[in-house]
């Protein structure tokens, strides 16, 4: 694995998104130093941007409660970016996260509220295999109307999750509805014994697992397999891959509905782990932070788990933000804003420094390791 | 009440009504995106600017009302938003120029960042009341209360109504028109023709951002008329699909933001008469019908006419 031929580049690859994530954070710093300014003293004003990076780091990170806040924050948040980053690498651009998430925990309360009170593991496996199915089902249409008919990926994937917000609105409101749930129409709650339970010794559910094995698989999948280099090479030239007669259609297809499974297993963790039943919390905007973390991880399924962990710390700073500095929830919407876009400028320094261009002693090899062009390059 | 005493003819009406009051956002992001799409670039994040000019011109027009009184006080807003809409304009433009920066992905950089800006300035805007746009009372030949205020029509929309043929004529018959077309179409020919793209390019986003934020404008200073974070249904992020469909033609976008406008207004009106099963889901009326249309038009095999030719190349 770790050989130190093209060391350059590989350092590249971690330097530059680091640089970029330090240069949004003085951006940010920047953007509180002059709402908080204090015209009459400055150095206080200062002081305090310096004490809102103290706060977020401690509310993300400082201490063992605040850091299991975020690993239930970043649970969601990695099989979400998953549903970006899989066809990313075959350059496809698909946004419908949200959507995937909604519907998946959708079949997963509907299954786990027809089975009942049995045996917790088969309810929870038929959940998650209910929420892996609805949400493949979900992006795998986006795939196939890309393959069959060519409509745009990123707009029908779009258009699907206002879709599934508004079928989740009909159920909640209708159907689903739990008489008592009064001021947020809700679903009837599951059966508390076959909720998601925690990793033992901490708060953290098993959601976290979830996510980081799916990280794994998917970074296996991509990177170690024929099924994965074959999604690789349709990603960069898809005249040349169906000349070497690779099944494009197919590959399309299969990895979106993979994508749409990981999203919808998060959609299964909210609903069964967090929430207990399904209400209009099922979209809060994991669908949108996932697509941030796969592009700042570069679609690299290892890369979005740490990722999404340093972005479910920035989520879980947002109650202190507003309580010790009466700023308003949305600065970490800023903040995020503002994190991808220096990111997705940053993409245009790949190549530019002198210090990372690897020297021309081995035959070159095509970095395959990096994301198509169509997307990212 | 009102609907009741002109019986079932209150469904076609409140649609009507809808129709003219919610096709307007529509109009000005789908003339801002296709002004955009039309110079060979993309751009998704309309529905930030859309957020950032609801809010600016909000805010604008409740500030000023004091000062330069109530009338006025909205206009102002509308030139706020405007200007807001300019400054993520230059910001999407620049950076999606950059090279191997995808102007797809800036787009939904700037839904986040453009939202983000708009919730943050905005909070303090929520509860006080702005002086809000007048209506010009087209119906003023009847006598029905309901008649009146379906035709009473705000001159922002007048203004949208315009430009739509004003566009047409610009891409078709003016020097700057060609110049827009042949950089979106095919930048070396422009670039034969002494033309720069890049400031082509940067003065088309900057102009069609301007354009969505009037429409962001009109979300909160007439229709729903007040400024809370969920003034916007989607519109801005809907522009996309609106000029695909309108095939990048000015004139077709003003039809298809009727279309959609009436689609919106469909939940409503049905509630209106007493038809409430199924409400969220006419709700999602628009998105449905684009889906569909975009399923029933599209193909496999050649790209969409009229897709400038430029589009999706870096």
């Amino acid at each position: 694995m770790l050989n130190l031929n093209h060391w350059r580049s590989k350092l590249e690859a971690v330097v530059i998104p680091v640089a970029a994530l330090l240069f949004a954070l003085i951006l940010f710093g920047i953007f509180c130093f002059f709402v908080l300014l204090d015209p009459k003293n400055i150095g206080q004003s200062i002081a305090q941007v310096f004490q809102v990076y103290g706060s977020i780091y401690k509310a993300a990170f400082g201490s063992w409660f605040s850091l299991q806040n975020t690993l239930i924050r970043a649970a969601p948040l990695m099989l979400s970016a998953l549903c970006t980053a899989l066809p990313a690498r075959l350059g496809l651009g698909i946004i419908g996260n949200e959507g995937a998430i909604v519907v998946g925990g959708l079949a997963a309360i509907a299954t786990g509220l027809t089975l009942g009170n049995i045996t917790p593991l088969v309810s929870q496996v038929a959940m998650a295999l209910a929420a892996l199915a609805a949400g493949g089902v979900w992006i795998g249409a986006v795939g196939a109307l890309r393959h069959y008919r060519g409509v745009n990926e990123t707009i029908s994937s779009l258009l699907l999750n206002y879709i599934a917000i508004a079928l989740l609105n009909q159920l909640v409101n209708g159907p689903m509805k739990d008489p008592s749930s009064l001021n947020k129409p809700s679903t009837y709650p599951l059966p508390e014994a076959v909720m998601l339970g925690s990793i033992p010794g901490t708060r953290v559910h098993y959601g976290l697992i979830y996510g980081l094995l799916a990280c794994a698989i998917a970074y296996f999948l991509i990177q170690h397999t024929t099924f994965g280099f074959a999604a690789r090479t349709a990603g960069g030239n898809v005249k040349a891959a169906r000349i070497a007669g690779l099944p494009v259609g197919k590959l399309t297809i299969l990895i979106c509905a993979l994508a749409g499974s990981c999203a919808g297993l998060a959609g299964m963790v909210e609903v069964a782990a967090v929430h207990g039943r399904a209400n209009e919390s099922l979209n809060a905007n994991y669908g949108y932070s996932g697509i941030l973390v796969a592009f700042i991880a570069r679609h690299n399924p290892l890369a979005a788990a740490v990722v999404a962990i340093l972005l479910g710390g920035i989520l879980a700073s947002g109650g202190i933000l507003q309580r010790n500095y009466q700023l308003p929830d949305a600065t970490i919407l800023v903040f995020q804003g503002l994190v991808f876009l220096v990111v997705l400028y940053s993409e245009s320094l790949y190549g530019r420094f002198r210090l990372f261009r690897d020297r021309p002693a081995p035959p070159p090899v095509a970095p395959l390791a990096t994301a198509p062009p169509s997307l990212s390059a | 009440m009102a609907t009741e005493s002109i019986g079932w003819w209150g469904a076609p009406l409140a649609i009507l009504a809808g129709t003219l009051r919610g096709s307007a956002p529509f109009l000005f992001v789908s003339l801002g995106e296709c002004l955009t799409e039309k110079s060979g670039k993309m751009n998704w994040g309309l529905e930030g600017v859309l957020l950032t000019g609801a809010m600016s011109a909000y805010a604008i027009s409740c500030l000023t009302q004091q000062s330069v009184g109530p009338v006025l006080a909205p206009w102002l807003g509308v030139l706020a938003a405007g200007c807001a809409g300019m400054v993520l304009g230059f910001i999407h433009a620049w950076l999606s120029q950059q090279p191997k920066v995808n102007d797809i992905a800036v787009g939904i950089a700037m839904i986040t960042f453009g939202s983000g800006v708009a919730f943050f300035f905005g909070k303090p805007f929520i509860q006080p009341d702005a002086p809000q746009l007048p209506g010009i009372p087209l119906g003023f030949w009847s006598s029905l209360a309901p008649v009146q205020s379906a035709l009473r029509i705000c001159p922002l929309f007048v203004l949208g109504v315009i430009i739509a043929p004003l566009m047409y004529w610009f891409f078709k018959s003016t020097r700057w028109g060609l110049f827009v077309r042949a950089v979106g179409d095919s930048p070396d020919a422009a670039l034969a023709m002494g033309v720069s793209t890049t400031r082509v390019r940067m003065i088309c986003i900057v102009a069609g951002s301007f354009l969505a934020a009037i429409g962001g404008a009109y979300l909160s200073l007439y229709y729903p008329g007040s400024w809370s974070e969920r003034v916007s249904s989607g519109q801005g992020l809907m522009a996309v699909a609106l000029v695909i469909f309108a095939r990048w033609n000015p004139l077709q976008c003003l039809y298809a933001s009727l279309l959609f406008g009436g689609a919106q207004a469909i939940g409503p009106a049905l509630q209106a008469v007493g038809v409430d099963s199924y409400y969220y889901l006419f709700n999602a009326s628009p998105y449905i019908l684009t889906l569909i249309l975009m399923i029933a038009t599209c193909s496999q095999k050649r790209t969409l006419t009229g897709a400038p030719g430029a589009l999706g190349t870096q």
